[in-house]
């Protein structure tokens, strides 16, 4: 294992040293190495081996890094570093009251509630000190108590209101009924039909998958009728994702065989 | 009785067959239709539609959001979509500020506009901005909506927004006429809805991968989103409305041919269980 | 006050939150406004700080040798690699930096993801099995949207992608719709419980 090691790390180096001094094109070497790493991470298919585990845990530490770099960059420079930096260069004496005709107060400057975010962006790492852990619980507090009253209102709003609202529609339109009756042929006649049936299904389905939900009375008699139906609909929806997900995934495959053939071998356009 | 048995072993070992060979069918079917570079037209469905005519809608010279808000693992659902739609409103002539809850999402963006830019003649700062990524979620949300700088101080250049041409006058979301989320996951175009199209009454319309679509439509019903492009089919259908042929219409034949196959790996496999089931019977 | 204080914060920070939806007075906009700027930033040192926990793991298990300890070691090397290259050259493209995200970090995780294509297949052929009605239905559900919404559906039967987009419409819209409002009311209820003290587990324990 440490001889593998030791054979990787040089011809890594070797292979840096000589895209840095421009032998190899960073843009063929790029190829080469994303299709590597591609196939390390498919090997795992066959079974788990060496090579995937190194890719494995190569990806995990890069990612790692990767966020660390951005969040620095976008956040902790623009939004913390610079406004504090900027206003340090304009810090001022606020003068609390007079001493014999001497100002005492404190040095103040703009941005300077920066500071609390600041400190209490530190106080997080506490957690690594199990005698001062406790410090981190008020940033936590901060992110938790901000983002649970966002959650409040996105969820009030966007999701319970406007939902329960849109899902008031008349139950009867006479209008798709008599476009059933005069629909010509077997398609036309099912389509006409499935539309009759789009306002009273919706209203339905949500009051049975509703019910369903309800957990305090047992699902029996008729409760436990409306209850199956609501079943039937959830099924039908789950359905609906395993289709959904199934075209997901196989998406993404098409994009990594497809940066395989193209970019890499370059045997399709 | 005797004759039973060989069949029962062939069922058995039908119903367990190793899944490397079922991995191997399933490579064949991706990677011979993408060798044939197969293409097939499809129809366009109602949400894709909605998104572009909303789009197709919008005056030249109006302000878009478009939130980047995806990552390198879902590039071949969501690039494409990003492709098309920018392709779509820089021929409209429409300003599109750019923006990513994400953090690889910038880059993904800036791509797709240094791609585009050139062809349409677009300029950086004066057609198009970069703001970049930041960390927050709704918060960043909600501080788009309320003032835009205090959300985003720099672009993804670190320019300050007062020294870009095209921002200029641009305060927060209501200067601007709708939010085009491309979107991976959390947070995303579901975020967009629950907290700015009804507190703000913003028009949204967007991307999500495949995964997501199904329970977008709920928001499609109410009118809280304008249209939606679903996965690799709904980029395809976008690419094509737009007659742009990308990524997205080139993996359909591919796409097809696997949820055939899928298909038939179901039916098949019930079969063989029904079969073994009566046999034990 | 080890509780009581965390307590009261994320009182105040939530019910700036939930209040000032209703209110748009500038005395409760503004430190709305400040206090989501600041969640923003502790946000961020979050992140930092689940990576600095993910290496000083990594480190220990190099330290003491334990299983794999050679792997773990790589992950060090490329945490600190990939940071300094960010921190040091910058994020922009054309460093070093980006062409380390567009050449391993993109094609790994996009690698990762479509793994699963090939799993859910062997899934759908292994596990899936109509053994009672609500299967029956979920499965045909799900070969009636996997066949409608691919191209070659339409040559089966034309009327297919129109039928999909019915039942996306209507049965699996009005479920999902239940699914939402339960989940909102969910959210609402935990997101009280957390802002008003009743909820504390996220304070962790002593």
């Amino acid at each position: 294992m440490r001889f593998r090691l030791i054979a990787t790390l040089a011809v890594v180096t070797m292979v840096v040293v000589f895209a840095v001094t421009g032998r190899i094109s960073t843009l063929v070497l790029g190829n080469w190495v994303a299709a590597l790493l591609t196939l390390s991470i498919f090997s795992f298919l066959y079974k788990d081996n060496p090579v995937y585990k190194f890719a494995e845990h190569i990806f995990i530490g890069i990612s790692a890094g990767y966020f660390v770099a951005l969040e620095y960059w976008n956040v902790f420079v623009p939004n913390l570093w610079n406004p504090l930096m900027e206003g340090f260069r304009n810090v001022d004496l606020t003068v609390l009251f007079r001493l014999g005709g001497v100002p005492i107060g404190l040095p103040t400057f703009p941005g300077m509630e920066l500071l609390i975010p600041f400190a209490l962006g530190i106080l997080l790492f506490t957690r690594f000190f199990p005698r001062a852990a406790w410090l981190s619980r008020w940033s936590i507090a901060a992110m938790i108590g901000s983002y649970a009253g966002l959650a409040i209102i996105g969820a009030l709003q966007g999701d319970l209101i406007a939902q329960i609202r849109a899902n008031m529609i008349p139950f009867y339109v006479s209008g798709s009924w008599a476009a059933v009756g005069s629909a010509q042929g077997g398609g036309d006649i099912f389509f006409a039909f499935l539309e009759a049936l789009r306002n009273p299904l919706i209203v339905i389905g949500l009051l049975a998958t509703l019910v369903y939900f309800f957990f305090s009375r047992e699902h029996k008699g008729g409760l436990g009728a409306v209850s199956r139906l609501g079943i039937w609909f959830l099924m039908i929806s789950f359905g609906a994702s395993f289709g959904y997900t199934v075209m997901s995934r196989v998406s993404l495959l098409i994009g990594r065989l497809y940066f395989l053939l193209s970019d890499w071998l370059g045997i399709i356009q | 009785m005797g004759q039973d048995r060989p069949d029962r072993n062939l069922l058995v070992k039908l119903s367990r067959i190793d899944r490397r060979i079922l991995f191997v069918i399933i490579f064949v079917c991706v990677i011979v239709p993408l060798l044939m570079e197969a293409r097939m037209e499809m129809s366009v469905t109602a949400p894709v539609l909605g998104l572009y005519e909303a789009v197709e809608g919008l005056e030249p010279g109006s302000y878009v959001w478009l939130a980047a808000d995806y990552d390198p693992g879902s590039m071949p659902e969501l690039y494409p979509m990003n492709v098309a739609l920018v392709e779509h409103l820089f021929e409209k002539d429409i300003r599109v500020i750019s923006g990513s809850l994400w953090a690889p999402g910038p880059p993904l963006a800036q791509r797709v506009f240094e791609d585009l830019a050139p062809k349409y003649g677009k300029a950086y700062g004066k057609d198009y901005v970069n703001l970049g990524f930041k960390e927050g979620r709704e918060a960043v949300m909600i501080s788009v909506a309320e003032d835009l700088r205090r959300a985003f101080p720099e672009d993804y250049y670190g320019a300050p927004l007062d020294s870009i041409p095209m921002l200029e006058g641009i305060r927060n979301l209501r200067d601007l006429e709708m939010i085009v989320a491309v979107s991976a996951g959390y947070p995303g175009i579901k975020e967009w809805i629950m907290q700015i199209a009804t507190r703000y009454e913003t028009v949204i319309g967007g991307g999500v991968t495949a995964v997501t679509g199904p329970e977008m439509y709920p928001y499609i019903q109410s009118g809280q989103l304008v249209g939606l492009l679903a996965g690799m089919k709904g980029a395809a259908e976008y690419e094509q409305l737009v007659r742009r042929p990308g990524l997205g219409i080139s993996g359909m034949v591919a796409q097809s041919s696997v949820h055939v196959m899928v298909v038939v790996f179901i039916v098949f496999a019930n079969i063989v269980y029904f079969l073994e089931k009566r046999r034990a019977e | 006050m080890k509780n009581e204080i965390p307590v009261a914060i994320a009182f105040v920070a939530g019910m700036l939150m939930v209040v000032s939806l209703f209110v748009p007075h500038p005395y409760v906009a503004e430190p709305a406004a400040i206090t989501r700027s600041w969640a923003i930033i502790i946000t961020a040192f979050a992140y930092v700080l689940g990576v600095a926990n993910i290496a000083r793991i990594s480190v220990h298990s190099v330290r003491n040798r334990s299983t794999d300890w050679e792997y773990k070691a790589a992950l060090v090397v490329a945490l600190f690699a990939m940071a300094g290259l960010g921190i040091a050259g910058g994020i922009r493209s054309g460093g070093a930096f980006d062409w380390a995200y567009l050449n391993m970090y993109v094609p790994m995780q996009a690698t990762m993801f479509s793994l699963l294509a090939f799993y859910i297949a062997s899934a759908a052929y292994r596990a899936f099995r109509a053994r009672s009605v609500e299967a029956t239905l979920l499965l045909v559900t799900a070969a009636v949207v996997m066949l409608g919404r691919v191209p070659v559906g339409e040559k089966i039967w034309p009327g297919l992608p129109a039928f999909t987009e019915w039942v996306m419409e209507v049965p699996n819209m009005a479920a999902k719709r239940g699914i939402m409002i339960g989940a909102a009311l969910g959210a609402i209820s935990t997101g009280l419980k957390m802002i008003l003290g009743i909820e504390r587990s996220y304070l962790g324990g002593e």
